[in-house]
């Protein structure tokens, strides 16, 4: 029913936009990732895998890789189990309660995420919240210095950031689940326990993979909360991304790592398609 | 819900754990943002328990602080522009992928959804990559005298943001009724005056939402401006810098106020994309559109 003219106004200013700041920009990341930077500290426009070959051979980058992966997974797995009670209370248990609690999720949600990665900070310190009110108590008579520079506190402060992320789809999909199928298992003689596990469970997974997907992924490209609050132990890949970026100048070998973590992203998008899709029962 | 009423108290006891479970939830979500409001109060500053002295002192400090006063006036502007880019580009790319067809339109999706759930900085970087092609650093030092200025900060929140307004946009469109549309053509409008007088007020709300949602996240937003800025800081940098330098209740105090703007436009968003879609999945399908490409 939409004319030719109609089809072709709506679609090229949008794809000319998206192909000059976003096509563009990722292609030149992938041509950097080729290139070198001369004692000069110029870039030399020679294509060759040496900067992939750093990122494979040097320990200090794939070991941050991993670390970050593993502060990602953690961050993950924190975040659904913190999560995925709390969304199965709003849509079975909440009652009336329902739209105020939902609303009471998504707040934090968009709130600053440096207004909360900066109040962690002011919990966690040596002179912070947290441990004068320990020693305020008498439960310690020293500030506990764990807390804050460390993997933890990084851990911590992106689980809170990123749980309400993960209630979301859960949520989402819980809502969806037909309330006849809960009753059918019910009036089958299904326990309820049986009933969570062989009904409700499997119809959720869509919006578990969703909000695991989400909270992973964000969680390793994140640069700020460990520099805020991670400390030497606590750096993560995107760090030396953006210490590439800056003082230690090395645009390529920078991209090449961020194309890396493209590529992880990618596929686990991929992947979180596959999983979605095999569980959706639509 | 009644349906488990029958199993009497392991219904009960199960639904007490639950709510336990969700009250320490909700504790761990909002303790951070009560303490920094408190500690904003706090006349011994940021720290030191109990709080005692409580003070207006740093809202006052704060007040006559005239850097942060420009880092406000610098991130509202950009998150003006940065809403009418998002909203120029992201309305006729909904519309498109509800209506048109052409090749290369799932690559289409996923490129204008793909900021959604990257993290920020392959955006920021990749962005800065573009800006150092001589070409366009000279017609950016050209149109603002720096390479990088507040512009290059508003085209990269623009550019990223435009997938709020596409997933937004089509999820209005996916409840817009058709024949609505159709009749006005078939009694004489041309695509023009149905677009404006059929297509755009039944998408009103969907609009609204997306550009509250555009404003606050680039009002808060700094992974992406962190690689972008020039000469002016956006209100996140300076706050950004100042936390290098040391902590100080002035932050808590400008945090706190941070809050509260961000609380009345993310109710009131709420209250509009429940009129637009009249149930309580508000803000999911952002999630399911970044993850489901």
């Amino acid at each position: 029913m939409f004319s030719r003219g109609y089809k072709t106004l709506v679609t090229v200013p949008p794809l000319a936009w998206v192909s000059v700041f976003l096509l563009v920009p990722y292609l030149l990341m992938f041509c950097y990732s080729f290139w070198s930077v001369s004692p000069a500290q110029t870039i030399i426009h020679s294509w060759d895998l040496h900067n992939y070959k750093d990122l494979l051979e040097k320990p200090t980058y794939w070991e941050t890789l991993l670390r970050s992966m593993w502060i990602a997974a953690r961050v993950m797995l924190f975040s659904l189990l913190l999560g995925y009670p709390l969304a199965y209370y709003l849509s079975f248990h909440a009652g009336h309660r329902k739209h105020l609690l939902y609303q009471m999720v998504i707040i934090p949600l968009w709130v600053s995420y440096l207004v909360r990665a900066y109040a962690w900070k002011t919990i966690l310190g040596s002179d912070g919240v947290l441990n004068t009110l320990l020693r305020y108590v008498h439960l310690t008579s020293h500030p506990l210095d764990f807390l804050l520079y460390s993997p933890f506190a990084v851990v911590l402060t992106l689980t809170h950031i990123y749980t309400p992320f993960t209630i979301l789809p859960i949520y989402a999909s819980l809502e969806h689940i037909p309330r006849n199928l809960v009753e059918a298992s019910h009036d089958l003689g299904a326990t309820p326990v049986q009933t969570f596990w062989k009904v409700i469970f499997p119809l959720s997974i869509p919006g578990v993979v969703a909000g695991a997907t989400f909270a992973f992924v964000l969680s390793l490209g994140d640069f700020l909360a460990p520099l805020l609050l991670g400390g030497p132990s606590g750096i993560m890949i995107s760090n030396i991304v953006v210490s590439l970026f800056g003082a230690a100048y090395n645009w390529p070998l920078g991209a090449a790592i961020s194309l890396g973590m493209l590529a992880i992203v990618v596929s686990l998008l991929f992947l979180s398609e596959r999983l979605e899709k095999k569980w959706s029962f639509s | 819900m009644e349906l488990f009423v029958s199993s009497g108290s392991a219904y009960v006891t199960r639904s007490r754990w639950l709510r336990l479970h969700a009250a320490a939830v909700f504790a761990f979500l909002y303790l951070p943002i009560v303490v920094l409001i408190l500690y904003s109060f706090n006349g011994q500053g940021v720290g030191g328990f109990p709080p005692r002295n409580l003070t207006l002192d740093w809202y006052r400090v704060l007040f006559a602080d005239a850097a942060i006063w420009d880092a406000v006036s610098n991130s509202l502007q950009v998150a003006f522009a940065a809403m009418a880019i998002s909203l120029a580009f992201g309305i006729p790319a909904a519309l498109a992928l509800d209506r048109a067809q052409f090749p290369g339109k799932a690559l289409f999706r996923r490129l204008v959804l793909l900021p959604l759930i990257l993290p920020g900085i392959i955006t920021g970087l990749s962005l800065l990559m573009l800006f150092n092609v001589d070409i366009v650093s000279a017609i950016l030092k050209l149109v603002t005298g720096q390479q990088l200025s507040l512009l290059t900060i508003t085209l990269g929140h623009g550019t990223a943001l435009i997938s709020v307004a596409t997933t937004e946009v089509f999820a209005g469109l996916q409840k817009l009724d058709r024949a609505q549309e159709e009749a006005s053509l078939d009694l004489g409008a041309n695509y023009w005056q149905t677009f404006w007088r059929v297509t755009l007020p039944n998408l009103k709300l969907s609009i609204i939402g997306a550009a509250l949602l555009i404003f606050t996240l680039s009002m808060d937003e700094i992974a992406v401006s962190f690689f972008l800025f020039g000469r002016d800081n956006t209100l996140p940098l300076e706050i950004w810098g100042r936390l290098r330098r040391g902590i100080t209740p002035e932050i808590n105090a400008v945090s706190a106020i941070i809050f509260v703007f961000s609380l009345i436009t993310i109710v009131f968003w709420y209250r509009l994309r429940m009129r637009a879609e009249g149930s309580a999945e508000v803000g999911a399908e952002l999630i399911e559109a970044g993850t489901q490409h």
